[in-house]
C-alpha cells in the first residue's frame, strides 16, 4: 500500500513539470510580453515609466532571452519563492491575489463534491433496486436534463426566478457587509447561506452522471452470482445488498473522483462567472480577456495541480477500498 | 479455411442470442442488420435519431427555414415578447384568416425609456409558407427570396421566440446558429475521431515505447482541468482574424480533449483483438497485417467506435456554446447558440426579456437527442453485449 | 415399500419468466425427489431449466421469473412436510433454512464469492448467522471446515481474498462456505463445469466424501453425463423445462428409455473398441423458448417421431417399473 501511494506521487511529479511547461506555453501565445503592455498602457494614459524599471521587470523575468530559460525563471521563482510573477493589471504580484480566490474554490468544489455523492449515491441505489419504477425513470429523466444543460445557462436560470419570483438575488458567495470582512463565524455562516445555489447549479451535472454511473455498476453486480450465493446463505436482503454488491459498485463510484473533481474545478470556472462569485473564475476571464498572462497562468497552474491532487486522492482512497489493487 | 475458424464465434453468439433475446433472423443476419435490429426495439433512441437527423436538416437548410436572416432588424420591435401563432380567426374586417399572429401596441414608458409590449388584437399578421422575405443567398450561392414559412407581407413583426436588443428575431437567430454549432460539433469529432484512430491504432498495434509515450500523454491531457485550458487556448486566438478561422481553431481546441476518449477505446480494441481467436485464425491463413486490421479487427469495432463518436459530439457542442458564452469562443458576427445566449449574460437583460434563454432549449435538445442517439447506437453495437 | 425417506419432495413446479419478448417457461410441471443421503443429478442441456429447479427449491427466482404452481416438500428427519413455496421468499422463515438446511454452490467459483471481502469474513457471517456462536468460535468452525473441503493452511486462508487462489482452490471454499452450516441438502449448479479436468475429479470426489462423512444429499446440475456417471444415484432428464425420464442411474445409463437420453449418451465420447466411430450429435438446436413446438417437445429432432401423434399430443409421464419413469409415446417399444 505504502510503495503504492509513493509510486503514484513519485508519478505526480513528470506530470506537474508537464502541466507547468504547458501552461507558460500558453502564457505565452499571445504577441509581445507584459513589459510591453506596460509601458504601452503607460503611454496611454500619458504617463512615462522610466526605462530603468522596465530593464529591471525585463530581467526579472528574463524577457529578452530565450524562452526555455523565461520558463525556468518562471517556474524556480514559484516554487523557490512563491512568486508567481506580477498582474499587470493590478499591478501587484499575483500571489497576492490568488490564494484566497483558490481557496473558495476549493470550498465551493469540495462542498458540491459531498452535495453530488450524498445525493447520487442513494438515489442511484434506489434506481438499480427499483429498476424500472417510476421513482427509476423520473431519476433518469432529471438525469438527463442534469446532463444536457450547460451550468452557465442553469445558473441564469436559477438567478432569473430566484430574483422574478423570491425577490432575492443569489449571485456571489457573501452579503455585502461580509464581503470584504476578516474571517469570523458570522463570515462562514453567510459563506453557508450563500453556498447552495453554486452548488447546485454544479452539482446538478456531476449528480446527473454519478446516479448513472452507480445505477449501472449496481445493476451488474447484482447480476453477479456471489450476491445469489449470498441469498442462499440466507442473509437478509437489505443487509447482503449493503454489503455485497453496493460494496462493490462503490469501487468504481469512488474512482470518478479522480474525473469529478476536475470538472467541477472546470464547471465553477463558468459558474463563476455567470454568478459573479468571488472564485477563480471571474478572475481568469478577466486575465484573460487582459492578457494579463502571469496572473492567467497562476490559476491555470495551480487549477490543475488541484485537480492532480485530487486525482491521487481518489487513488488512494480506491486502493484503499478494493482488495485487488492493494494487493497488485 | 476462414469460414472454419469463424464458426466458433457465430455458434456462441447464436447460442446466446438464443437464451436471451432470440430472433428468428439473428443467426442470418450480418453485423449491420443486427445493430439495426436491436436499435430499431430501442425506441427512445431511435425517435432520437430522427431528431438528430432533423436538427442536422435545419442546419442545413437554415438560410431557407429562417423567416429573416440572422441580421435583419427592426429598431422598433427592441425585446418584443414572443408572438403566439394563432391558427384559425378573423380580423376586423371580417376576412378569415389561417395562421397569424398580432401585431403589438408598443407603449414608452416616459421615464424609464422602457418599451412595453402588448398584443394588439386588431391587428393581425397573416402568415404563410413559402413566403416572398428578404432575399438571400441560399448556402452563400443561389440567390433566393422565398423561404419555408413567415409572415406574407415582408417586414412585418414576426417574433416567435421573441426579440433581442436589437429587435432582431430570436427564432431566426436559433435557426441560424445551428448550422455553426451543430456543425463544429460534427467537424470537432472528426478531427478527434482522426487523431484518435491514429493514435489510438499506434497505441494498440505498436505497443512498446511507442505505447507508453501516447498513453502518458493521454493521462497527462486528461489531467488539465478542461475549461481553464480551453479558456487559454481560446483567449490566445487573435481578436482580428477571419471568424472562420476563429471557427477553425476552436473545433482545434476542443479536439485537442476529445481525441484522447477515441484512442483509448481504439487501443483497447486492438489490444483485445490481437488475441481474439478469429484474428489469429486469419494471421494463420496467411493475411497480411494491413488485411488483418482492415477487413478483420477495424470492422468489429467500427460500429462501437461510431457510437462512442455519437456521444463525443455533445460535449463538443456544449463546450462551443460555454466558450462563446464567455465570449473567448466565436465571436458576432458568426451566430451559434453561445454567441446568442451572450446576450442573456447580463441579468437585467434576462429579467426583462427571459425568451433570451430560448436558444438554451435548442442546446438542450440536440445534447440529448444526441446523448440518447449514442446510448442507443452503444446498446445497438454490441450485439453480444449483455 | 421400503423406498428410503424423501428429504424433499418437487411437485409439479412450473417456473416462467415473464421477459419482454413473452413468456419463458422455464421450468413446466417438473416433479422428482430427493432421497435422504442420496445425489440426484438434474442433467439437460443449456436452457433446460435444470438451474432454475434447483432455484425454485430455494424459493429464489430472479426477477422477471415467477414460480406459478406446485409445491417443494420439505422434510427434514421425516418430519410433517413444510411448502417451501409458501414461505415469504424473504421472509425470515426461508432465510433460516437457505445455508443452514439447504445451501447453494454455483457455477463460477470466481465470482461466487465477494471480490472485496477475505473469506474468513464471508464463512463467519455465514456460521454465525445461523449456529449463533461467538466470532472467536464461528472461526475455528470455518477453519476447520476449510481443512475439512482440503485446504491448506485454513487459518491463513481465512484472510485471503478470492482473487489470491486458484480455480479448484475457490471451489472449494466455496464448498466449504456451503458445508459450514451442515446443511442436509447440497445444491450444486455445475460446480465442476468452469474446472480443468484433474480439478474437476478432485471435487467430485469431495462430493463423495462429504456425502458420506456428512449424510448430506446432493441435487447436482449438470450436463455432463460423465460426471453423472461417476455421482449420481438417481438421475433426472430435463428438456425445455420438463421432465423426460428419471430413474436409477445404472437403469439409465444401461437402458434409455426417452430418445432424448439416448441421444444424449450416443454423443458422449468413449474409448471404443474396434472400429471407431463417428461422433453422434443430436439433429437440430433448442428451440427457442418462445417457439416451443406443438405436442412432444422433442419431436424436432427425434429420431423416433411420428407424424400425427408426436407432433399433436403431448406424451404422459409414464412409470416404467419401480423406480422409473418416461415422457415418450414410444418409450415401452424396441430399443
Amino acid at each position: 500500500m505504502l510503495t503504492y501511494i509513493a509510486r503514484r506521487i513519485l508519478f505526480m511529479v513528470p506530470i506537474t513539470l508537464a502541466i507547468s511547461l504547458v501552461t507558460f506555453i500558453i502564457i505565452q501565445l499571445p504577441p509581445g510580453d507584459f513589459v510591453t503592455a506596460l509601458s504601452a498602457q503607460a503611454s496611454e494614459n500619458n504617463e512615462q515609466i522610466d526605462p530603468e524599471t522596465l530593464a529591471a521587470l525585463r530581467e526579472r523575468y528574463g524577457f529578452d532571452q530565450p524562452i526555455i530559460v523565461q520558463y525556468w525563471k518562471w517556474i524556480t521563482n514559484i516554487v523557490f519563492h512563491g512568486d508567481f510573477g506580477q498582474s499587470f493589471e493590478w499591478n501587484r504580484p499575483v500571489s497576492e491575489l490568488i490564494w484566497d480566490r483558490l481557496g473558495l474554490t476549493l470550498v465551493v468544489s469540495l462542498a458540491t463534491l459531498i452535495f453530488v455523492w450524498i445525493l447520487a449515491f442513494p438515489i442511484g441505489i434506489y434506481s438499480a433496486v427499483r429498476q424500472y419504477s417510476w421513482g427509476d425513470y423520473i431519476a433518469t429523466f432529471i438525469g438527463f436534463i442534469g446532463l444536457a444543460v450547460p451550468n452557465f445557462l442553469l445558473a441564469l436560470v436559477l438567478m432569473y426566478v430566484t430574483s422574478r419570483f423570491m425577490g432575492a438575488n443569489v449571485g456571489g458567495l457573501f452579503s455585502a457587509e461580509y464581503a470584504n470582512a476578516d474571517w469570523s463565524w458570522g463570515r462562514v455562516g453567510d459563506l453557508l447561506n450563500h453556498l447552495w445555489v453554486p452548488v447546485i447549479v454544479l452539482g446538478t451535472g456531476g449528480t446527473a452522471a454519478l446516479i448513472r454511473i452507480m445505477r449501472a455498476n449496481l445493476l451488474d453486480e447484482l447480476k453477479k452470482p456471489y450476491v445469489e450465493l449470498a441469498r442462499a446463505r440466507g442473509l437478509s436482503e437489505t443487509y447482503l445488498l449493503l454489503k455485497y454488491p453496493v460494496r462493490v459498485a462503490l469501487n468504481p463510484f469512488v474512482s470518478t473522483l479522480g474525473w469529478i473533481l476536475p470538472t467541477l474545478v472546470s464547471g465553477a470556472v463558468v459558474t463563476a462567472i455567470v454568478l459573479s462569485l468571488p472564485t477563480t473564475g471571474p478572475l481568469l476571464l478577466n486575465a484573460l480577456f487582459a492578457q494579463d498572462m502571469y496572473l492567467a497562468g497562476a490559476f491555470i497552474l495551480l487549477l490543475s495541480i488541484l485537480t492532480l491532487i485530487g486525482t491521487l486522492v481518489s487513488d488512494i482512497l480506491l486502493a484503499w477500498l478494493d482488495p485487488r489493487i492493494r494487493y497488485e | 479455411m476462414s469460414d472454419a475458424a469463424l464458426n466458433p464465434s457465430i455458434e456462441a453468439s447464436a447460442g446466446k442470442a438464443a437464451r436471451t433475446k432470440p430472433e428468428k433472423t439473428v443467426a442470418a443476419s450480418g453485423q449491420w442488420r443486427l445493430i439495426w435490429l436491436r436499435f430499431r426495439r430501442h425506441k427512445l433512441a431511435f425517435w432520437s435519431g430522427i431528431v438528430v437527423i432533423a436538427i442536422y436538416a435545419v442546419a442545413l437548410f437554415s438560410d431557407f427555414i429562417a423567416p429573416t436572416t440572422a441580421f435583419s432588424y427592426n429598431a422598433q420591435y427592441t425585446y418584443a415578447p414572443p408572438q403566439m401563432v394563432r391558427v384559425w380567426g378573423q380580423d376586423t374586417d371580417g376576412n378569415r384568416h389561417l395562421f397569424y399572429v398580432h401585431d403589438y401596441t408598443v407603449t414608452v414608458d416616459p421615464i424609464a425609456l422602457q418599451r412595453s409590449f402588448e398584443p394588439d388584437r386588431e391587428t393581425i399578421v397573416p402568415l404563410g409558407f413559402f413566403v416572398r422575405g428578404e432575399p438571400y443567398r441560399f448556402w452563400g450561392l443561389i440567390p433566393m427570396e422565398h423561404r419555408l414559412f413567415g409572415p406574407k407581407e415582408v417586414g412585418q413583426p414576426f417574433y416567435l421566440f421573441g426579440a433581442d436588443r436589437l429587435g432582431r428575431d430570436v427564432f431566426s437567430r436559433t435557426i441560424h446558429g445551428t448550422r455553426v454549432s451543430m456543425s463544429i460539433g460534427l467537424i470537432g469529432v472528426a478531427i478527434s475521431l482522426v487523431i484518435g484512430i491514429i493514435l489510438g491504432g499506434i497505441s494498440g498495434l505498436a505497443g512498446g515505447w511507442l505505447d507508453e509515450v501516447i498513453q502518458r500523454t493521454i493521462e497527462f491531457l486528461k489531467s488539465i482541468p478542461t475549461i481553464p485550458l480551453w479558456m487559454g487556448l481560446a483567449a490566445a486566438i487573435p481578436l482580428n482574424i477571419h471568424p472562420l478561422i476563429v471557427y477553425f481553431w476552436i473545433t482545434v481546441i476542443l479536439s485537442l480533449i476529445g481525441w484522447t476518449d477515441i484512442a483509448r477505446i481504439v487501443r483497447g480494441k486492438f489490444l483485445s483483438l490481437k488475441t481474439e481467436d478469429f484474428v489469429t485464425a486469419a494471421r494463420l491463413d496467411g493475411c497480411g497485417q494491413q488485411r488483418i486490421i482492415w477487413r478483420h479487427m477495424v470492422p468489429s469495432f467500427m460500429s462501437h467506435l461510431i457510437a462512442s463518436t455519437t456521444l463525443a459530439i455533445p460535449a463538443m457542442i456544449l463546450a462551443e456554446t460555454m466558450l462563446s458564452f464567455l465570449g473567448i469562443g466565436l465571436r458576432p458576427p458568426v451566430v451559434s447558440w453561445g454567441v446568442l445566449l451572450k446576450e442573456s449574460q447580463s441579468i437585467l437583460a434576462v429579467a426583462n426579456a427571459p425568451w433570451l434563454f430560448l436558444p438554451g432549449l435548442a442546446v438542450i435538445i440536440a445534447v440529448l437527442a444526441l446523448n440518447f442517439l449514442g446510448d442507443g447506437l452503444r446498446d445497438a453495437a454490441d450485439p453480444y453485449g449483455r | 415399500m421400503s423406498e428410503p425417506r424423501n428429504l424433499i419432495e418437487v411437485e409439479d413446479l412450473r417456473t416462467h419468466f415473464f421477459t419482454d419478448e413473452g413468456i419463458v417457461k422455464a421450468v413446466d410441471g417438473v416433479a422428482f425427489t430427493i432421497p435422504t443421503g442420496k445425489t440426484v443429478c438434474v442433467v439437460g442441456e443449456s436452457g433446460s431449466g435444470k438451474s432454475m429447479t434447483g432455484r425454485s427449491i430455494l424459493n429464489m427466482i430472479p426477477y422477471p421469473g415467477r414460480i406459478l404452481e406446485g409445491a417443494v416438500q420439505w422434510r427434514p428427519n421425516g418430519a410433517e412436510p413444510t411448502d417451501l413455496l409458501s414461505l415469504d421468499p424473504k421472509g425470515k422463515a426461508i432465510r433460516a433454512i437457505r445455508g443452514n438446511d439447504i445451501a447453494l454452490i454455483s457455477q463460477e467459483p470466481m465470482a461466487a464469492l465477494s471480490p472485496v471481502h477475505t473469506i474468513g469474513n464471508q464463512m463467519v457471517e455465514t456460521i454465525r448467522l445461523h449456529l449463533g456462536i461467538g466470532k472467536v468460535e464461528a472461526r475455528q468452525r470455518a477453519a476447520a471446515m476449510l481443512a475439512k473441503v482440503g485446504i491448506p493452511k485454513p487459518e491463513l486462508r481465512l484472510d485471503s481474498y478470492a482473487f489470491q487462489l486458484s480455480g479448484g482452490m475457490r471451489q472449494r471454499v466455496c464448498i466449504a462456505l456451503a458445508v459450514a452450516c451442515e446443511p442436509k441438502l447440497l445444491i450444486a449448479d455445475e460446480p465442476t463445469t468452469a474446472l480443468d479436468v484433474t480439478t474437476q475429479a478432485n471435487i467430485l470426489d469431495l462430493f463423495q466424501e462429504l456425502k458420506n462423512d456428512l449424510g448430506v444429499s446432493i441435487l447436482f446440475i449438470t450436463h455432463d453425463l460423465g460426471v453423472v456417471a461417476e455421482i449420481a444415484d438417481e438421475v433426472v432428464v430435463m428438456y425445455l423445462g420438463q421432465v423426460v425420464e428419471q430413474g436409477p442411474v445404472e437403469q439409465i445409463f444401461h437402458d434409455p428409455l426417452h430418445p432424448y437420453t439416448r441421444a444424449l449418451l450416443g454423443s458422449v465420447p468413449r474409448v471404443a473398441r474396434g472400429r471407431a466411430k463417428r461422433l453422434n450429435t443430436i439433429r437440430g438446436m433448442v428451440p427457442s423458448p418462445f417457439d416451443r413446438p406443438q405436442g412432444c417437445l422433442f419431436h424436432p429432432r427425434c429420431d423416433r417421431f411420428e407424424a400425427g401423434l408426436c407432433d399433436q399430443s403431448v406424451p404422459p409421464l409414464e412409470r416404467y417399473g419401480d423406480a422409473r419413469t418416461a415422457r415418450c409415446f414410444k418409450a415401452g417399444g424396441a430399443g
